[in-house]
């Protein structure tokens, strides 16, 4: 397996529907992952971040602004955010932080420490 | 006496998720990486845009997650209202990406505005990756109440 985080797509099919799955990027750093998750109109109060049996998951409640007048052009759905991951087994789960900074979060997971590369030395 | 490899039996789900994970790796080549996005290749990123009309203003509203307040660009031109910037890619040199579905590199998106706005008035906030762009009607535009004498 070569990826760290392995989508959940399946799991809770019935809620997807209600749900955004916020676009997202993975990034493998040598001493873990950075994932990313694009959440705009989520502030650090509206962010659910947990994980159960291995698998990670983001949910992110809109507070959106709201602004006085008639929608004459509408792109935007209001909808939350939800996304789930299955954590690759090297990912110490207890050291995951996260950070929303401008609707984008980021989450960094390290690897467990007896995973990392390390040099042993010949005496 | 042979050691032979234990094949597990596979299941038709497994199966499927293997599948797509060797077009998810294939996707992930190196060949593609050195596009943003394989899938946005040709399209580029089009961040979702409402516009709002109230009796004083035009208010446009736009989805921009994680940007940098200096790198989002408004411009208004001819009664079009623009706006562009670039999405950059944090990271070092030795960084793998395992998936990349966020929009890297530079975007723009116009949209004509329903009547004529004061460019000297307008106002932009960013928040919580959210654009508001509130654009003052021009004078003449305005509805005027008669006062009746």
């Amino acid at each position: 397996m070569n990826t760290l985080t392995r989508e959940n797509r399946d799991a809770d099919r019935a809620q997807v529907d209600q749900f955004i799955a916020p676009p997202a990027s993975v990034i493998e750093a040598g001493e873990g992952y950075t994932l990313e998750l694009e959440m705009p109109g989520v502030t650090k109060d509206g962010l659910d971040i947990s994980v159960e049996n291995n698998e990670l998951t983001v949910v992110g409640q809109r507070s959106l602004p709201t602004v006085q007048g008639t929608l004459i052009h509408h792109e935007s759905r209001s909808n939350n955010f939800r996304r789930t991951f299955e954590l690759d087994p090297s990912i110490d789960a207890d050291k995951i932080s996260a950070k929303i900074e401008q609707g984008l979060v980021t989450l960094t997971l390290p690897k467990a420490e007896h995973v990392k590369p390390r040099k042993i030395s010949v005496s | 006496m042979n050691l032979i490899r234990y094949q597990a039996p596979e299941l038709a789900s497994n199966r499927w998720s293997t599948l797509r994970d060797e077009l998810d790796s294939f996707f992930e080549l190196p060949f593609w990486s050195s596009f943003p996005r394989a899938g946005q290749l040709f399209t580029g990123w089009s961040p979702a845009l409402d516009l709002y009309q109230n009796t004083d203003n035009i208010v446009a509203v736009v989805e921009l997650p994680g940007m940098r307040k200096e790198d989002i660009e408004i411009s208004l031109h001819d009664g079009t209202l623009t706006i562009g910037g670039e999405q950059k890619r944090e990271g070092r040199g030795n960084d793998k990406a395992e998936r990349t579905e966020r929009y890297v590199g530079t975007f723009r998106r116009s949209i004509t505005l329903p009547t004529r706005v004061d460019a000297s008035k307008v106002n932009a906030a960013y928040r919580d990756g959210i654009l508001t762009v509130t654009l003052p009607k021009a004078e003449e535009v305005r509805p005027k109440q008669i006062q009746v004498s």
